[in-house]
């Protein structure tokens, strides 16, 4: 099969149907996997056990900018080739990626506490991802307000588009300011800082939330397909009432 | 296992995870049900998509 052919919502709703039991079992597979290695994992010699958040944490936080650089591709596809499957794409993504940016706050606050004694700190890294957690909250509110589905496609797109602009702001801002938060301890020039005995864990966990991700957005894909029917035919059906 | 003297932050953690992930779970598959429904419901009373009617 063609990549051009997944193009047509049919053959995706094809594709994801067959798709989806492999994919939400690889899922589960290696997220038993993963909270078994990640619970047999050594306390770390300055965090102690609460070196577990970050099982959760960092994966989690991988996948918030992931999904936005996903719905920045999407956007693209809406902007420049309006291809209705790339609009259905980023907004399939948005609520998948607001969710996981919000794990990702709640659980750095919670690792926050115990080890810098406060829940939130207003440094450049915290900071930059509240702001992308309400760009996520934006792009949502155009998504579902807009009365007229295509404008409020295309003012997401650009809203997208323009959020992007915080993606290497995130990524950098522990290098660009002094900030509390630690500085990239695995992806980073010289490999990672990280012990194998906790990094293997969190690459497993990392590839579990990541399959979960994957997993939940074709599912929500197939399921904005199905609405975008619902309301063809809804419009199909009011045109055939007589006046 | 000895979750030491923040055990209270890291149960916190995995647990607004394991909330927040079920929700998302159980939100996409009662759309997907739903749009399903609405689809049969209205196939039934004979709507059909124009790509139906040409029968491609």
């Amino acid at each position: 099969m063609a990549a051009i052919d997944l193009a047509n919502p049919t053959r995706f709703l094809t594709l994801a149907n067959r798709a989806l039991p492999w994919l939400a079992a690889a899922t589960v597979v290696v997220f038993a996997v993963g909270l078994y290695r990640a619970m047999g994992a050594p306390d770390d010699y300055q965090q102690g056990a609460t070196v577990k958040i970050m099982f959760l944490h960092v994966p989690t936080a991988w996948l918030a900018m992931f999904g936005w650089g996903l719905m920045s591709v999407a956007a693209l596809g809406t902007l420049v080739w309006r291809h209705p499957l790339a609009d259905v794409a980023g907004k399939a993504a948005a609520p998948i990626g607001a969710a996981f940016t919000f794990i990702c706050l709640i659980t750095g606050s919670l690792w926050g506490r115990p080890t810098w004694g406060t829940y939130w700190v207003w440094d450049a890294r915290l900071t930059s991802v509240l702001v992308l957690f309400l760009l996520y909250l934006g792009v949502l509110a155009l998504y579902w307000t807009a009365e007229d589905p295509g404008r409020g496609s295309r003012a997401a797109a650009i809203l997208t588009l323009v959020g992007a602009i915080n993606l290497p702001v995130i990524k950098f801002s522990v290098d660009w300011w002094n900030t509390l938060h630690q500085p990239a301890s695995i992806l980073r020039m010289g490999g990672s800082a990280i012990d194998p005995s906790i990094l293997t864990p969190l690459l497993i966990m990392a590839a579990a939330f990541t399959l979960l991700f994957v997993t939940l957005h074709l599912a929500a894909m197939r399921n904005e397909i199905l609405r975008r029917r619902v309301r063809t035919m809804r419009l199909m059906q009011a045109q055939e009432i007589p006046a | 296992m000895n979750l030491g003297p923040h055990a209270d932050f890291i149960v916190a953690a995995y647990a607004v995870t394991v909330f927040v992930v079920a929700a998302l779970i159980a939100w996409v598959m009662l759309d997907h049900s739903a749009q399903r429904r609405i689809l049969g419901d209205l196939e039934e009373r004979g709507v059909t998509r124009r790509s139906q009617r040409s029968g491609s």
